[in-house]
């Protein structure tokens, strides 16, 4: 049955006083573990919720012009590492020569193959949506690595107390 | 399903205000949608709402943002420009097609 209804204009929530903020800290430089953070900030941004992303430890990798377009992921110790024959992948099987190359493969392919960008370009697609990136400033020293060394949209190297300051307010997700 | 009258005809839209039948939208159809949220609609809008429109055509389903600048031609940030805060579910309201359904 059909009802003629008085017009209804969808909420976009431009009128939203509450300024939702989302820090999302990422720590992992896995292929695998590098999407998760880049998926929710561009969804938020999208919704338009304000994202700052802060890169640490491992996380650096994603934002480390060297290295963000050769992250890796690999099985060993994945439980959850399925074959596409079906079945799980044997654990003694995942440490061999040349699993982690095949893995990692397959999973550009994957990702490529479902219209979600590589790393560096998600994040040049996050950038370009309003989100913001910071590095941490222990994780730099560690690495012994310099503005240089990063994007160059990064915003700065940052420490644990700026982070305190960045992330007031905001919904803040580790990953 | 419900049905309201826009610019004095009877529409098919879904419980938040979506069209839901590709046919019955045209563009003077999409202005008004634009103008009911806010949008004033240039020559850059409806570029991007006609590429939505034969994108949806082709595929069976609304573009996201990743794919109206990759394959639609129109980066990131002239989305936001040009539908502010929430570009993909604006596009899809204004072409008359259901809310994207990918994550990216």
């Amino acid at each position: 049955m059909t009802t003629t209804e008085p017009l209804i204009v969808p909420n976009f929530g431009d009128e939203d006083e509450t300024d939702r903020k989302l820090v999302i800290i990422c720590s992992k430089g896995n292929l695998d573990m590098a999407y998760p953070g880049l998926v929710l900030a561009n969804a938020a941004l999208g919704e338009g919720i304000a994202v700052d992303l802060f890169f640490t430890f491992w996380g650096f990798d994603m934002i480390t012009k060297n290295r963000q377009a050769h992250l890796k992921f690999s099985p060993v110790g994945n439980t959850a590492m399925h074959l596409p024959t079906g079945g799980r992948m044997p654990q003694w099987l995942s440490p061999f020569p040349g699993m982690t190359w095949v893995a990692t493969k397959m999973m550009r392919k994957q990702i490529d193959d479902l219209g979600i960008p590589p790393v560096d370009e998600f994040l040049d697609q996050i950038v370009a949506s309003g989100g913001r990136l910071w590095a941490c400033r222990m994780s730099a020293d560690m690495q012994g690595l310099t503005m240089e060394d990063l994007r160059d949209d990064v915003e700065d190297i940052i420490t644990a107390a700026d982070f305190m300051d960045l992330s007031e307010g905001a919904q803040t997700l580790f990953i | 399903m419900s049905t309201t009258s826009l610019i004095g005809r009877e529409v098919h839209v879904d419980a938040e205000g979506f069209l839901t039948e590709f046919d019955e939208w045209d563009e003077a159809l999409g202005a008004e949608l634009a103008a009911q949220i806010g949008v004033a609609m240039t020559d850059d809008h409806w570029a991007l709402i006609r590429f939505l429109r034969a994108d949806y055509a082709e595929t069976g389903q609304t573009a996201t943002t990743r794919r109206v600048a990759t394959v639609g031609g129109v980066p990131v940030k002239q989305q936001f420009e040009l539908f502010p805060k929430k570009p993909g579910k604006k596009m899809a309201y204004v072409a008359g097609l259901p809310k994207p359904a990918g994550c990216v």
